[in-house]
């Protein structure tokens, strides 16, 4: 039963995911009860069963990365194939970026007087060096840090929330972006 | 004896509440809800009994109550609490004020009102100061005690949004106010009745002390015959239950509150660390009067979310803008409002939202930060601009973490910037039929209509989202007019490329344009984001489009109707209606890269755009299926020349049929290319590392932003610390910021150069522009 309950979700996901659900599905998605288990399992299972590699997912970031478990590292890893590293490193770090500081870049997508002055605020297009997919946008002041948007706990979400063992290698979950930076950038 | 149950002082009681939650992490150290375990049925009926009773009596007292916000919009809360101040129930409407009105009882209470002035039956207390409790001044509160045999036994609280609160210009969200003094009327949870009997004093200072005295009346008495109404019903179900059981069900209600807060959290969400950055935009230095306000700045807004083993959110605003001579500056009230309202919407739309959810979250703040910043002389007109960029973070939060666990239809990017509050006034002259000589209100409210953001399966709701009040819509034109007596509409209409570029993008903007007719000495003056994004996509979605300003001065409009010529619509500055059609009729028009200007004075026939703004947008705009770009371009949602450029389609308009057709093939191309262009001008992180590095220490930043790191060595120093760690800088380095002469001479160059850039692009674009005339800043010294 929970199987078949499981690939019900797996075939909701994908209408959900690849605009195939209607208006009102959604509506009575949002409003209706959650099953957090099994919504869990079929977003692993929907996923894993998208993408060409073996690697397991451990935590869907978004619907092109993903925090994997690789050789017992938890590391994060796109769609495409692309790995970024480890899951406590800002990905941004391993993308590659397109800054945009001038009104002429930034008027190649926004029309005059609708969007910001490039001085106060520039745009920075996060890229996924695999296949070019757009991964993050972020419009923030010059010199503002890259924003690491989430850092999961995963192993307190898995050992403690869910009760199940962690299916990687156990690690500290602590934001170690400025350590890798200091180590591998060269000044 | 104290006037609470059990004869104990309303102190007592609440600093023994203090005392169990902090020694047992649960409130009044309830350890089993033996009410609701008994019988959970009587104890749900009962629980919603309580909330029938201030939904009831809001529901009535709106249809008393005469300013159209309060009526139309809904602009109202009733909230019953504790004898202690805790919320136990609230109505719908603006249910911000589930904190608010709490922090002010419990003010009261701390302040010694117990026994000076005293707290008697048929007392009523007013107040509307965001450091005691409140979002903003212009939300009037008034909070009755309940009184059953005597003794003290809960509050009624009630509020309503008012049109005017008689600050130094006419509106209910000002932006010209620097300091406590321009921000018109504060009542310090004042006495304002006893015995059923209003002061006089109160009365006159109040009516005198707004500019809509007929309004702020008739929401008075709807707040207190609400007020009355609810008391009256609380009265009778504590002789039919007993007040024991009423004492008891009050604090279980409270307590599974917070139980289910965490359980919700648990059940939806993946425990860690989210982190969201938005800003706001002070763009003072050639709009201010105050000479300590003439100056620009740019607001950080982070926020910090660690979801805890427990389900506990620790929200950590460190890094967030500092407090100044605006009238954006809070108090943990206001941020507490913002918070509630939000997290109402999107984790505890099923659930009792009162303060056991408030106990459920730990707040870090800075001491001084514009939450933090005890200062009683800032002014607190207008929080809301820095709390709506700010919240933003909670929706993507749950979006980020709803979408891990496979509840993928939860959460969302953020939501458009909830701002052009368009406000001011003037006297009408007769010509439109209304009496001459009478004063009369700008205070339009559409900026409940704006642009929700997106999330992985939907797009984000078209001009329909306010994140202050789920419920509020944008009101008929009809019915502002009735109140803006001489600004007439002339249109509404869908504002094309506000909507944030994403796979799935964020609802679009709407924008409106109005004359001033039938009205002399019109002021009206505006907020909105402009220099600065507020916020952006997630997961490869874009900001959604910023506001600016738009006006024609000089409009013979008399004649431009006698020459039954075309007038604006609105404005797409790529093809703009107002260069296109006013060009012969009017003196000249502003345009600027901003929206929060100070009050303009105008004339008749001038003409004003006003607008909404868009949703951010979610995932790669190539990624959005063509079916839905064509529907995007048959809406009128995006113009071609975006839908191109950012979407990689190509379309054909089919003059036949009169809609618009994508072309499969050539958009697949065109996707393909702009993909593998974008990759090659992009830069490895290192090399972007190293560049962004340069720009800090070299200092090249416009003065806001160099001034906004200075602020934040000051205000933030945890958040000082991990910016000068992350960048490799010394931790004492402090940016250096042009002189304020200097940047003021920069910033009237710069909008030099914008409008002579902007008269070229039309030039080239076929229009006549040499009959159009542009405004420099320079000639508005």
């Amino acid at each position: 039963m929970t199987e078949e309950v499981v690939e019900a979700k797996i075939k909701e996901l994908e209408r959900l995911l690849e605009n195939k659900a209607s208006e009102d599905e959604i509506f009575r998605l949002i409003a209706s009860e959650k099953s957090p288990e099994i919504s869990f399992d079929a977003v692993i299972e929907y996923f894993q069963r998208k993408v060409s590699w073996d690697e397991r997912i451990i935590l869907p970031l978004s619907k092109h990365l993903f925090i994997v478990c690789k050789e017992g590292k938890a590391i994060v890893k796109a769609a495409c194939g692309y790995e970024f590293g480890d899951f406590r490193i800002n990905w941004k770090v391993f993308s590659k970026v397109r800054v945009r500081r001038t009104q002429e870049e930034i008027e190649e997508l926004y029309p005059p007087f609708m969007h910001s002055d490039p001085e106060w605020t520039e745009i920075r297009e996060f890229l996924c060096p695999g296949c070019g997919k757009l991964l993050a946008v972020e419009a923030v002041p010059p010199g503002y840090p890259p924003v690491f948007e989430f850092l999961p706990d995963i192993v307190t979400f898995y050992e403690k929330w869910l009760g199940r063992e962690f299916p990687c290698e156990k690690v500290d979950v602590k934001d170690l972006t400025a350590e890798y930076i200091k180590e591998n950038i060269k000044l | 004896m104290g006037i609470g149950p059990d004869g104990k002082t309303l102190l007592e009681i609440l600093e023994e509440s203090e005392r169990l939650y902090r020694e047992t992490g649960r409130y009044w150290g309830i350890e089993r809800l033996e009410l609701y375990e008994r019988d959970p049925l009587r104890w749900e009926r009962d629980r919603a009994y309580l909330r029938s009773l201030m939904v009831i009596a809001r529901e009535s007292a709106t249809r008393i109550a005469a300013s159209p916000i309060t009526r139309s919009i809904g602009e109202t809360c009733w909230v019953l609490y504790t004898p202690e101040g805790d919320s136990i129930v609230l109505s719908t409407g603006i249910i911000v004020h589930v904190h608010t009105m709490s922090e002010e009882i419990k003010w009261m209470i701390r302040r010694g009102y117990e026994e000076n002035p005293g707290i008697k039956d048929g007392d009523v207390f007013i107040g509307n100061d965001p450091a005691l409790g409140n979002v903003h001044t212009t939300d009037v509160h008034t909070i009755t005690p309940v009184f059953y045999d005597g003794t003290l036994v809960g509050w009624i609280g009630s509020v309503t949004h008012q049109v005017d609160i008689g600050a130094n210009t006419p509106g209910h969200d000002i932006c010209t106010s620097s300091a406590r003094f321009e921000d018109g009327l504060y009542m310090e949870c004042e006495l304002v009745m006893r015995d059923g009997k209003v002061f006089p004093h109160y009365y006159e200072r109040s009516r005198r002390g707004v500019r809509t005295p007929l309004y702020y009346d008739l929401d008075e008495k709807a707040r207190l015959a609400g007020n009355e109404m609810a008391k009256r019903g609380l009265i009778q179900f504590i002789e039919k239950n007993g007040l024991d059981y009423y004492l008891k069900l009050i604090r279980e209600i409270i307590e599974k509150s917070r139980e289910d807060y965490l359980a919700r959290t648990m059940e939806r969400l993946v425990p860690g660390r989210y982190r969201t950055v938005s800003f706001s935009e002070t763009p003072y230095i050639t709009e201010a009067w105050q000479p300590h306000a003439k100056d620009d700045w740019i607001h950080p807004l982070p926020m910090e979310i660690t979801i805890t083993e427990k389900g506990e959110w620790v929200v950590d605003l460190e890094g967030s803008a500092g407090t100044g001579p605006w009238p954006w500056n809070g108090a943990i009230s206001p941020f507490m409002g913002g918070f509630w309202v939000v997290m109402t919407q999107i984790i505890g739309y099923s659930e009792t939202v009162n303060e056991g959810f408030v106990k459920a979250v730990k707040l870090k703040l800075p001491e001084k930060c514009w939450v933090g910043d005890p200062n009683p002389y800032l002014s607190r007109q207008v929080p809301w601009y820095f709390l709506i960029p700010q919240m933003q973070a909670l929706y993507r939060t749950v979006a980020m973490g709803a979408f891990s666990r496979g509840i993928v239809e939860e959460g969302a990017s953020g939501y458009g910037m909830t701002a052009d509050p368009v406000q001011g006034g003037g006297v009408t002259n007769g010509k439109t039929g209304h009496p001459p000589g009478i004063y009369y209100p700008i205070s339009t409210f559409e900026i409940a209509g704006q642009g929700l953001g997106a999330n992985a399966v939907r797009d984000g709701l078209d001009y329909g989202y306010a994140m202050w009040n789920p419920e509020a819509d944008i009101g008929d034109v009809e019915e502002w007019e009735r109140i803006q007596a001489g600004f007439i509409y002339l249109a509404r209409k869908i504002r094309s490329n506000t909507a944030g570029y994403g796979e799935r993008r964020g609802g679009s903007g709407y924008a409106h344009v109005a004359v001033f007719f039938g009205s002399d000495e019109n002021v009206i003056q505006n907020l909105n984001m402009g220099k600065a994004f507020t916020g952006t996509g997630l997961y490869g979605g874009y900001p959604s489009a910023t506001a600016y300003t738009l006006l024609a001065r000089g409009v013979n409009f008399e004649q431009l109707t006698r020459d039954k010529a075309p007038y604006p619509l609105s404005d797409d500055p790529m093809k703009p209606e107002f260069e296109e059609h006013l060009r012969d009729y009017c003196k000249y028009i502003e345009r600027l890269d901003w929206s929060t200007h100070f009050p303009r004075m105008l004339a008749e026939g001038d003409i004003y755009y006003f607008k909404q703004n868009g949703g951010p947008g979610y995932g790669d705009p190539l990624d959005r299926p063509l079916e839905l770009c064509e529907d995007d371009l048959n809406e009128g949602v995006y113009t071609p020349e975006i839908m191109e450029r950012v979407y990689g389609v190509k379309a054909s308009y089919d003059e036949k049929l009169g809609v618009w057709r994508v072309d499969k093939n050539e958009s697949e191309k065109l996707r393909e290319k702009i993909k593998k262009e974008r990759l090659e001008r992009a830069l490895n992180f290192a090399e972007f590392y190293r560049e962004e590095r340069e720009i800090i220490l070299g200092s090249q930043f416009t003065r806001p932003v160099a001034r906004m790191y200075q602020e934040q060595k000051e205000v933030s120093p945890r958040w000082w610390k991990e910016f000068t760690e992350f960048w490799q800088i010394p931790e004492d380095f402090i940016p250096e910021a042009d002189e304020l002469d200097e940047y003021f001479e920069k910033v009237l160059q710069k909008h030099r150069k914008l409008v002579d850039g902007y008269r070229s692009f039309l030039k080239e674009a076929g229009y006549d522009i040499e009959k159009v005339r542009h405004v420099y800043l320079e000639e508005r010294r």
